[in-house]
């Protein structure tokens, strides 16, 4: 037989484990929703993606191997889309309203040479800009896969 | 052992069969012009050339495919490799090509000067044992690179037909051929998030210290099953460190033969030259012992 107290007891021992699993779990939320910014805040945050943006976009209207893909393109406006684009991949308080990467890019028939040449691009804006390799790499890992995407040749 | 030949060569006959459709463009939708020697891959991509001739590490054939061609591309590399040890020079030169990102194409020459050790072994000051490798890998599944989103390692099946010209001195000493082939599959997977290269080769070899001293022997004449292995970390677009393992048969009586294992640093200058430095520690070597020395590989290509 139980008794009453020891029911009593055992009542408030599992609401106190409860309250600290709730705290637990609230305090791990809190501490991966602040690590989720790491990435955005590594890369200098949204004033240095436009920097790094300004600077890979002029690299690439001067690459031979992908400056035709930008003729008929409003620049200022694709850049602040791309900004936008990395501000909310890499955590940052942004949204991204273009089109999908396969929309956007489907009519250009991209190589993968192409792709390789936007990356070195968008990597030379990041070492200008201050971005360890460590954190450009973090963030090269959510764009790879979108080659699958954006290379349509 | 007939049947491995022929398995590894159909499985190579049909992955080269996945380069054609690259080859097979539908015009009318090109807008670039192809430039079959595009060097299209992102630096590094291409690995460096292990010691055997293969598109790889140090010691390690990798299952990326060697150069700087894309899929729609093609690449090429020579190479020159010293490994200087305590009683032993070791030579490799080779050339290699990538085609499509699909399929390497390798021939590599290695000269294994015995230097003072030759008189202890009775064979002579300086003598040298030399073999011709010819080497095959295509690639069947998965990129290493860009399928950051997915576990699947690149994976490709590799093949290396050694023929070695001293017949006669590999039977002395209790070997039983001078010509071998090796199969092997391989894994890499960059975990680019951590700026961490793996890979994982699983290698049939009857060969003796690579086939320097033949293949097969009197203690064991068989294939055996190796692991090699390497982990490489990117520290910067041009520098790599990384380690390898890997593991080796013990064929012969008349001396023992341990395992390989190196830690290296890779250089790219460009996509055209890259230079690897190693210390390599390749335990014994016929009879002389801990054979723990220095790598240096010199890269040039597309």
């Amino acid at each position: 037989m139980i008794s009453e107290g020891t029911r009593q007891k055992n009542r408030s021992a599992l609401r106190t484990l409860l309250v600290a699993v709730c705290m637990f779990t609230a305090a791990i939320g809190a501490w991966s929703a602040r690590a989720d910014d790491t990435l955005y805040r590594g890369l200098g945050e949204r004033v240095n993606l436009v920097r790094i943006i300004d600077y890979a976009t002029d690299l690439w209207l001067i690459d031979a191997r992908i400056k035709d893909t930008f003729d008929n393109l409003n620049i200022e406006r694709f850049k602040g889309r791309l900004v936008d684009q990395l501000c909310e991949l890499s955590g940052g308080p942004c949204r991204y309203a273009g089109r999908n990467m396969y929309e956007s890019h489907k009519g250009l028939h991209l190589d993968r040479a192409q792709f390789n040449a936007l990356v070195e691009g968008l990597q030379d804006g990041m070492d200008k800009y201050g971005v360890s390799f460590r954190v450009q790499n973090r963030l090269l890992a959510i764009l790879a896969p979108m080659e699958h995407d954006i290379v349509t040749r | 052992m007939d049947k491995i030949v022929w398995a590894f060569l159909v499985v190579i006959v049909i992955g080269a069969g996945g380069a054609l459709p690259a080859m097979a463009e539908d015009a009318a939708l090109v807008v670039r012009p192809p430039d079959l020697t595009d060097s299209g891959k992102l630096l590094a991509t291409g690995g460096v050339t292990q010691l055997e001739g293969a598109g790889g590490g140090g010691l390690v054939p990798w299952a990326l495919i060697t150069g700087y061609g894309t899929r729609d591309a093609i690449g090429a590399n020579a190479h020159y490799t010293f490994v200087y040890l305590p009683q032993y020079i070791l030579h490799s030169g080779g050339v290699a090509v990538g085609l499509f990102d699909r399929v390497e194409l390798s021939y590599d020459r290695q000269a294994f000067d015995t230097r003072a050790a030759g008189v202890k072994l009775g064979l002579g000051s300086g003598f040298t044992f030399q073999q011709d490798i010819l080497g095959a890998k295509v690639r069947l599944v998965g990129d290493a690179v860009y399928d950051q989103d997915s576990w699947l390692p690149q994976i490709a099946a590799g093949t290396q037909y050694k023929m070695n010209n001293q017949n006669a001195v590999i039977h002395a000493i209790g070997g039983r051929d001078s010509k071998g082939v090796d199969f092997y599959l391989a894994a890499t997977k960059l975990f680019l998030s951590e700026s961490l290269l793996i890979n994982a080769t699983i290698r049939e070899t009857r060969a003796n210290q690579f086939g320097i001293l033949g293949f097969g022997g009197d203690k064991n004449n068989g294939y055996s099953t190796e692991f090699e292995g390497s982990a490489t970390l990117l520290l910067s677009r041009q520098l790599a460190v990384g380690a390898e393992f890997r593991t080796k048969p013990d064929n012969l009586k008349f001396a023992k033969e341990g395992h390989a294992f190196d830690v290296f640093l890779a250089y790219f200058f460009n996509k055209n030259v890259s230079a690897t430095l190693a210390f390599v520690a390749l335990g014994d070597i016929a009879t002389q012992r801990n054979q723990n020395g220095v790598y240096a590989s010199l890269q040039v290509g597309f």
